[in-house]
């Protein structure tokens, strides 16, 4: 690389925020909302998507609320069927979704494979704008009363059993579809368009690789969901009967297609987190990650096995049994990138110089808690324990483990490791190793105990449950409370950290990234000049190096 | 990387690496990446319209094997004149279009007009063509869940001009209730291509005023070019559609 690209040596002591960055560039209220800058739609979306988490999770708050007694007290059934389904849409569509990929991956992709921007910039201000849409549309559902499908919009259920707002949810998230083609779309065609000269596909860092993995599942899968819910929209208003079988039509047609979709969804959640374990391991441990080309098409396998194991969430619903087979023989394949790269991850900690970082913190979380939703993840993709276990708390303990165990850990582990570079300045480092912690406890409180309700046989989706259940329970509440104080503290000290947090720094974790190498918050363009790269990814020799010859330079 | 000016003269196919065109947006390197990417964003805007119409071939191609009396005799009572003069009419205006792609190139701006013109007047025929095809099912009953009866699949001999053109043998009442689900993908499919179309239209409208502007004459044919592929797609939809819909019995 040349050392132009480096523009100041890491002291962090001397370290000041440079007078020109991306946040400072231009001022007022138009200045973000027509903006073309990758960076600056990134910070709107951190802001949006961190709004509607803590809708999605006032809501998880009412539920565990309702489930501290056997009987429906706190709110009527009918109110807890709303509850569930929104907090679902809202936690899914309008958080995991688009969280890391829409704000880590749109602030860091570009600059990681060394470009100005992403390929497309108007297409993804345009994907925020439609998220913002989306957002509109399902709070305007919850304010006029809400949807009590639950988030698969089962049909017949959804089409002529209940009369809540379906369509406009459905059309929300329709909208919130596009909003994540868009941003898919914009990363494939960057990733392969837009690198620096020098930026081989096997020197990007494994972040870009995993969201490429995403992106792809998001081209392909999102489309097959838009017009399955566009069938559902035309069956409840002109009476269109393709999954009705009064009319001839399909009800298990829907669930090919909406599981099509929405199992490849769960890879699109988790890729991108997969993505920031690699990177901050990396960092912490000082080492390249352990066999680079194994995780990178790791990531690829996963999104293609990926594509081939959706009806494994229809076991009970009538395919016949020799598909059950395949496609539970397919689902264990999955099992093997995944552990690829648990496997990988533990290796680059052998022998490594770990440090303990709040991010790392984070991510060991993420690893431990990953490890067991994703072996839960078999005993459902074996036939015979998914019949018993199926419909029950053991699976809603399953996808928790990976989605807010495994993703969200991720997701707050890539914000503590990339708030310097994004703010340039440091969150405190105490507080927020003290909120890791929390949250990592808590998390265990509030969701072990459903993986023993579920064995028990209580079935997720009710208000009421026998009253044997109830000290389990109680632990679950109770640790859900943690858990929000583990969620709450870093919007606390985060925002602090805005004005009073210690100036960071170009490379605080003194990181190999090329994103690493500009000034924080980087210029609007990035770069003053497009670095040329001549290193692999995660060489900390070469960081080493690098920082001699600034010392021989400067002086 | 501030434009340069000195080639807003539509000089620009004479470009130096480090003068600019005025149309090259600021993070691309050069102008071939900036094609390049843009196009390649096209190609893959366009697989995710595949993996979109995807859904729905899969519920026809479901729903025909079960159904295949009901989708036969439904498919009768569509018009094949109509229907191949719709698809004469896209296949011309694929051409018109790949001609008005040409003009871009060649920065010929009176040809570009014209063929952007005709394309959107056979745009506009294929959709009139569609509104009478719509209009006759309205008026037979149909249209499912708005004007439906099957009553014509349980005597085909009530309507004589198809039956004297097919002598259709009446459809057990179960089976001729399932031609309802033949139109419900008949409307669902060509509805969603019509949707394209009208969006095509529209587009082609904004295209022929920024054409007469010479927005596309001065070497920047990446617009042009981008809805040449989304035309295009969208006649091969159709391609598909045609002889699913309309010539089930003729194979």
């Amino acid at each position: 690389m040349s050392a132009a690209t480096i523009i100041t040596l890491p002291d962090q002591s001397t370290a000041t925020i440079p007078k020109m960055n991306f946040l400072s560039k231009e001022n007022g209220l138009l200045s973000w909302l027509l903006t073309g800058d990758h960076k600056r739609i990134a910070t709107l979306y951190l802001i949006s998507i961190t709004f509607f988490f803590f809708i999605g999770g006032a809501l998880a708050g009412m539920i565990r609320l309702e489930l501290l007694t056997p009987q429906s007290d706190l709110v009527a059934a009918d109110t807890y069927n709303k509850l569930f389904t929104m907090h679902g849409v809202i936690m899914v569509f309008l958080f995991l979704v688009p969280s890391v990929p829409a704000t880590i991956g749109n602030f860091v992709i570009p600059m990681m494979v060394g470009a100005r921007d992403l390929a497309l910039p108007k297409i993804n201000l345009l994907s925020w704008y439609l998220y913002i849409v989306a957002g509109c549309m399902m709070i305007w559902t919850m304010a006029s009363g809400g949807v009590d499908t639950g988030w698969t919009f089962t049909t017949p259920l959804s089409t002529h059993y209940l009369n809540t707002h379906v369509i406009s949810t459905g059309l929300a998230i329709f909208v919130a579809g596009f909003s994540s083609i868009f941003t898919g779309l914009n990363f494939i065609v960057t990733i392969h368009k837009m690198r620096a000269p020098g930026m081989t596909l096997f020197r990007l860092p494994l972040f870009v690789w995993s969201n490429y993995a995403a992106s792809i599942l998001i081209v392909l899968g999102t489309p097959v969901l838009a017009i399955t819910l566009v069938l559902i929209v035309l069956e409840r208003t002109v009476g269109i009967g393709v999954f009705d079988p009064a009319k001839g039509g399909d009800p298990i047609l829907f669930q090919h297609l909406f599981w099509f979709y929405s199992h490849p969804a769960v890879y699109i959640m988790i890729l991108p987190g997969f993505g920031v374990i690699s990177e901050v391991i990396s960092t912490f441990s000082r080492k390249r990650v352990f066999g680079y080309t194994a995780v990178a098409f790791s990531s690829v396998a996963i999104a293609v096995f990926g594509f081939f194991v959706w009806a494994h969430h229809m076991f009970i619903m009538g395919i016949s049994n020799y598909a059950a087979l395949v496609f539970s023989l397919l689902t264990m394949l999955v099992a093997v990138p995944s552990a690829i790269k648990i496997f990988n991850w533990a290796f680059t900690l052998y022998k490594g110089s770990i440090t303990f970082e709040t991010p790392m913190l984070y991510a060991f979380g993420f690893m431990g808690l990953f490890t067991i939703g994703g072996l839960t993840g078999v005993f459902l993709g074996a036939t015979g324990t998914d019949i018993h276990l199926t419909e029950t708390y053991f699976i809603v303990a399953h996808f928790h483990f990976v989605m807010v165990g495994g993703m969200l850990m991720a997701f707050l582990s890539g914000i503590h490791f990339w708030w310097p570079k994004w703010t340039g300045r440091m969150y405190p480092e105490k507080i927020s190793q003290l909120a890791a912690v929390v949250t990592f406890i808590g998390f265990n409180f509030t969701f072990f105990p459903q993986f023993i309700l579920g064995m028990l046989g209580m079935p997720r989706r009710y208000a009421a449950y026998p009253p044997e259940f109830q000290v389990l329970n109680v632990f679950s509440t109770a640790g859900a409370t943690i858990l929000g104080v583990g969620y709450l503290l870093p919007i606390l000290y985060l925002t602090w950290s805005l004005k009073y947090g210690e100036i960071a720094g170009d490379n605080p974790w003194q990181a190999t990234g090329l994103e690493w190498q500009t000034q924080s918050p980087p210029l609007t363009e990035n770069f003053p000049v497009i670095p040329i790269v001549d290193h692999e990814a995660y060489d900390y020799e070469w960081l080493a190096r690098q920082q001699q010859k600034e010392v021989a330079s400067v002086g | 990387m501030s434009d340069s000016t000195a080639v807003a003269n539509g000089a620009a196919g004479a470009e130096t690496q480090h003068a600019h065109p005025p149309y090259q947006r600021h993070h691309f390197e050069t102008v071939d990446q900036q094609f390049d990417a843009t196009n390649f964003a096209m190609w893959l805007f366009l697989l995710t319209e595949i993996m979109f119409f995807g859904g729905l071939f899969t519920a026809y191609l479901i729903m025909r094997n079960w159904y295949y009396p009901a989708f036969v005799e439904a498919s009768h009572q569509l018009n094949i004149g109509w229907g191949t003069a719709n698809t004469a009419v896209l296949i011309v205006s694929s051409f018109t279009m790949a001609m008005g792609v040409w003009s871009a190139e060649m920065r010929k701006k009176g040809l570009l007009m014209l063929f952007l013109g005709l394309t959107w007047i056979l745009g506009m025929m294929f959709l009139g063509i569609k509104s009478i095809e719509y209009t006759e099912k309205w008026e037979k009953h149909h249209v499912p869940g708005l004007n439906w009866s099957d009553a014509t699949f349980l005597n085909p001999a009530s309507d004589p001009e198809v039956f004297k053109e097919y002598h259709d043998k009446p459809l057990p009442p179960d089976m001729a209730e399932k031609t309802e689900m033949y139109f419900f993908l008949y409307f669902a499919m060509t509805g969603m291509h019509a949707l394209h179309m009208i969006i095509g239209i529209s587009i082609l409208t904004f295209m022929f005023v920024r054409a007469k502007a010479g927005a596309y004459t001065t070497g920047h044919v990446t617009y042009v070019e981008n809805f040449g592929l989304y035309w295009h797609f969208v006649d091969i939809v159709w391609i598909f559609l045609f002889p699913l819909l309309y010539l089930i019995s003729r194979y």
